[in-house]
């Protein structure tokens, strides 16, 4: 067990900074940031001379090896847009993105199961292909139409709630959080539908055909015959069985929610790490993209691991299978 | 003892009567982008310089009607050609109480013209500072230079004590970046105190009850927010969540005019854009002449500007809400001379005549670069050239990016052929930021922006007296040749001068300034 974690950490390492180097060699790409950071008038000699006290004429291995001595060191570098350190900007924005997320994956998990159980029992009811219709929408509409779409509707038409921003927020420490405000808790609830339909939509459709496959089993068939009420048999037995990929699912897609927040957190001019990033690639600000490009790998690589970990918490087979075969290597 | 009761309670009833006045006039408004730092020599990027005008004062300012006017110098008087000798004004205080005075005048410089400084190229002019007395300062210059009292409209005057007691007296240094105490806080002079900054989310203004002037305005607040999307921060006007935000875009004006309540203020920006052409490589990079330069070619470039049918960009692309222009200056900008702001005709049939008489009577290949979100509609203007051009036998490769790349590229002199750019001659808001950035030969400080390589030595002659001329008559007779000169060789195809849209809520006052600044200090809000 301890030399699967060991391995897995180095493996993550690995993907880290293969990440750290995709991400600087494409950084050649971004454009000139020394142009957003000095006036129009400004000399050519003097551009130059911000290029090189910034590094960016170093070729691109001397600048890559510069990022990483410097990471080790616990130091991302300062952004070229405001000068303040990196790690500052990004622990700023980090808790605006985890409420969003993990309200998005909440919101998506307490809608879709109920849906997905409904749509699996019944199958041909009016509600049902409604449900089906709602979840094709889902699939389909980008992100940005349906956050303007709610906006146009929620925010312009009926004045109920706020187009933008995350409003009044409380600092616990260096956590700031909306959760304790009224206009924080207004602020969220359009953002995280947007983030969250698309979810909502995959485990409700996930929740459906696994329903389907467990109501034809033998044990349904064996629990029905011993005369055991509907609900006990749709949720204590199907249900039951359903959610071990649900939980999977829902894991793994936690890091594209926080991943791919980028689009709800542009249309909601939301505070969070993926305004930080869409911000650093108009500005061209390399330290803060590439801060922002490991951290998220290093979110996907962690969220990996406690999922393959939960298998075997939640699934008995592999404990046995991997207890044999520890016996027998030992 | 009931005495210090009533005292004190009569005192907290005057605190909770200042901290909610029964008329509080709070100003929402929204821009694209935040302020990038409070620090007035941290960066020359016009919004946050703009922006930090409300809370910093500079020497001189510019009033509503964009004319100098005294600031924090009550007057000024030239010693000899490189001195300047300014007053200061007596009484004025920072926000935190401290005095202001020479010393800060002299840290001031200091800190902003520090070898490291980004904002070193504002005071470029500048030798040095010297203080006479207390209220007293003189200015030395490196040569006559008669937009000192431009530039020092963008020079902000900081607290020596303040940036002392903070540890904030040491000038930026980009590569070292900066974790200052005044880059998220501000202690200036001017009508607005900052109250609480969050960047990228919220900056909120409070009136100074202090102000050395008497205040047009009659905010108490002023919240700013940026908001990137455009429909977003358009939605937010409409639902009523902001007073004003801009640029509205060209599409959504009609939309927030129809709106009950909200109106759209239009007027020429102070920017023009315009092409420029490679007229110096032996060949160009992406073309397919080989072995020589069409572009050197008077009569190629002449053609490529009458191929432009300027009124149909005017019309469907820009939907009227542009000027076209002759010259690559604004109206308002000093030095404009209405003799030579007019346009080559359009006729695509001389410019194909043009064409063969240059030798290339079925055209040629070449590429043609434009960002793709700095101007308004950029790419469309581009694209709408492209069979413009077509039209004429040239065929255009439309490289349309965004702006780090467009500048990265076309800033290296022969790596675009024919490039797209703007100017706009802030902050000076005079003729000389076009001429010795982008029309001056290219030579050390100068002509930074004419990649293209045009060259004129009477051009560059001209260009130098301009920078020294204190005489207003001879300055504008210097100026008027020279634009006339740079015209005729068609360096550049001038095409418009872009509009301001400012989407308001009826009831609010707002001056519409051309070089984009929202002075506060102007706006009021109706009851």
């Amino acid at each position: 067990m301890i030399a699967f974690l060991v391995r897995r950490l180095l493996q993550s390492l690995m993907v880290m900074l293969s990440v750290a180097l995709i991400a600087f060699s494409l950084f050649t790409y971004v454009g000139d940031p020394v142009h957003g950071m000095v006036g129009e008038d400004t000399s050519v000699d003097e551009r130059q001379q911000l290029r090189e006290s910034l590094g960016l004429t170093d070729p691109f291995p001397v600048q890559f090896a510069n990022f990483v001595g410097r990471v080790v060191q616990g130091e991302f570098g300062f952004s070229y847009r405001n000068y303040r350190p990196v790690e500052e900007l990004i622990a700023q924005r980090l808790p605006a993105t985890l409420e969003l997320s993990i309200t998005a994956a909440l919101l998506a998990l307490l809608a879709a199961i109920p849906m997905g159980v409904y749509t699996g029992l019944h199958r041909d009811s009016m509600l049902s292909r409604f449900f089906q219709t709602v979840s094709l929408v889902g699939i389909s509409v980008p992100t940005f139409v349906t956050g303007i779409l709610l906006i146009l509707v929620f925010s312009v038409m009926l004045n109920w709630l706020p187009s933008f921003g995350r409003g009044e927020v409380v600092d616990i420490g260096w956590w700031s959080t909306g959760l304790l405000t009224t206009s924080g808790i207004k602020a969220l609830i359009l953002p995280s539908i947007t983030l969250g339909l698309f979810q909502m939509t995959l485990i409700m459709r996930l929740i459906r055909s696994e329903m389907l496959e467990v109501l034809r089993t033998d044990y349904i068939k064996f629990a029905r015959a011993r005369g055991l009420t509907n609900r006990a048999v749709n949720f204590g037995h199907a249900l039951k069985n359903t959610l071990v990929p649900v939980i999977t699912i829902t894991g793994l897609q936690l890091g594209s929610l926080i991943a791919f927040a980028i689009i709800t957190e542009t249309v909601f001019q939301w505070p969070g790490m993926g305004l930080l990033f869409i911000q650093a690639v108009m500005f061209a600000d390399i330290p803060v993209m590439a801060a922002y490009l490991v951290l998220i790998a290093f979110f996907f690589v962690m969220i990996n691991l406690i999922v393959d970990l939960l298998y075997y918490v939640v699934d008995p087979r592999l404990r046995v299978d991997r207890s044999v075969a520890g016996s027998a290597g030992g | 003892m009931r005495k210090l009761v009533y005292g004190l309670a009569a005192a907290a009833a005057l605190i909770v009567a200042a901290a909610q006045p029964a008329d509080a006039k709070v100003l929402k408004w929204s821009y694209t982008g935040d302020v990038n730092s409070m620090d007035p020599y941290a960066l020359r990027e016009s919004f946050t310089q703009s922006f930090l005008l409300n809370i910093y004062e500079g020497l001189v300012r510019y009033n509503d009607k964009l004319e100098q006017e005294p600031t924090l110098a009550t007057g000024w008087e030239i010693l000899d050609p490189t001195t300047w000798r300014f007053t200061l004004r007596k009484g004025v205080k920072f926000h935190n109480g401290n005095d202001f005075n020479a010393d800060d005048v002299i840290f001031s410089y200091r800190r902003g013209a520090d070898e490291n400084s980004p904002f070193r190229g504002n005071l470029h002019a500048v030798k040095d500072v010297v203080k006479v007395d207390d209220f007293t300062v003189d200015v030395k210059l490196n040569s006559p230079y008669p937009l000192l009292l431009n530039d020092l409209t963008a020079w902000y005057m900081m607290d020596k004590e303040w940036a002392e007691a903070n540890g904030a007296a040491a000038p930026v240094d980009p590569s070292k970046g900066q974790d200052g105490h005044a880059s998220a806080n501000a202690n200036g002079t001017g009508p607005f105190m900052l109250k609480s900054r969050q960047p990228d989310t919220k900056t909120v203004l409070v009136n100074n009850p202090n102000w050395w002037d008497t205040p047009k305005h009659n905010l108490t607040e002023v919240i700013f927010t940026p908001i990137s999307s455009s429909a977003t921060r358009v939605a937010a006007l409409l639902s009523g969540e902001l007073d004003m935000m801009r640029p509205v875009p060209l599409q959504d004006i009609e939309r927030v005019k129809r709106t009950p309540g909200l109106s759209v203020l239009q007027q020429p920006a102070m920017r023009v854009v315009f092409l420029a052409m490679d007229m110096e490589s032996d060949e160009l990079k992406e073309s397919n002449v080989k072995g020589k330069n069409p572009l050197k070619d008077i009569r190629v470039r002449k053609a490529l500007y009458q191929a432009i049918n300027i009124d149909a960009i005017h019309k469907s692309v820009m939907l009227g809400r542009s000027r076209p222009t002759g010259v690559l200056l604004a109206e308002e900008t000093k030095g404009y001379d209405p003799a030579v702001d007019s346009r080559l005709p359009f006729d695509p049939e001389a410019a194909k005549k043009l064409l063969a008489e240059a030798g290339y009577p079925d055209g040629f290949e070449v590429g043609f670069d434009c960002p793709n979100d700095r101007y308004v509609n950029d790419e469309r203007i581009c694209q709408a050239i492209v069979p413009m051009w077509a039209r004429v036998g040239v065929k255009a490769n439309l490289l349309a990016q965004t702006k780090g790349r467009h500048f990265k590229k076309m800033l290296q002199p022969g790596n675009s052929s024919i490039f797209m750019f703007g100017w706009a001659s802030l902050p000076v808001m005079d003729v000389s930021s076009l001429f010795t950035s982008v029309i001056s030969t290219r030579s050390g400080k100068l002509g930074g922006w004419n990649p293209g390589g045009y060259s004129n030595k009477r051009v560059d002659e001209l260009i130098s007296l301009v920078g020294q001329e204190y005489d207003k008559e001879k300055r504008q007779a210097y100026i008027s040749e020279a634009l006339s000169l740079h015209k005729a060789d068609i360096p550049h195809i001038p095409l418009h001068q872009q509009t301001l849209a400012w989407g308001v809520r009826d009831g609010v006052n707002v001056i519409q300034a051309g070089d984009e600044y929202l002075r506060l200090w102007y706006v009021t809000i109706d009851d």
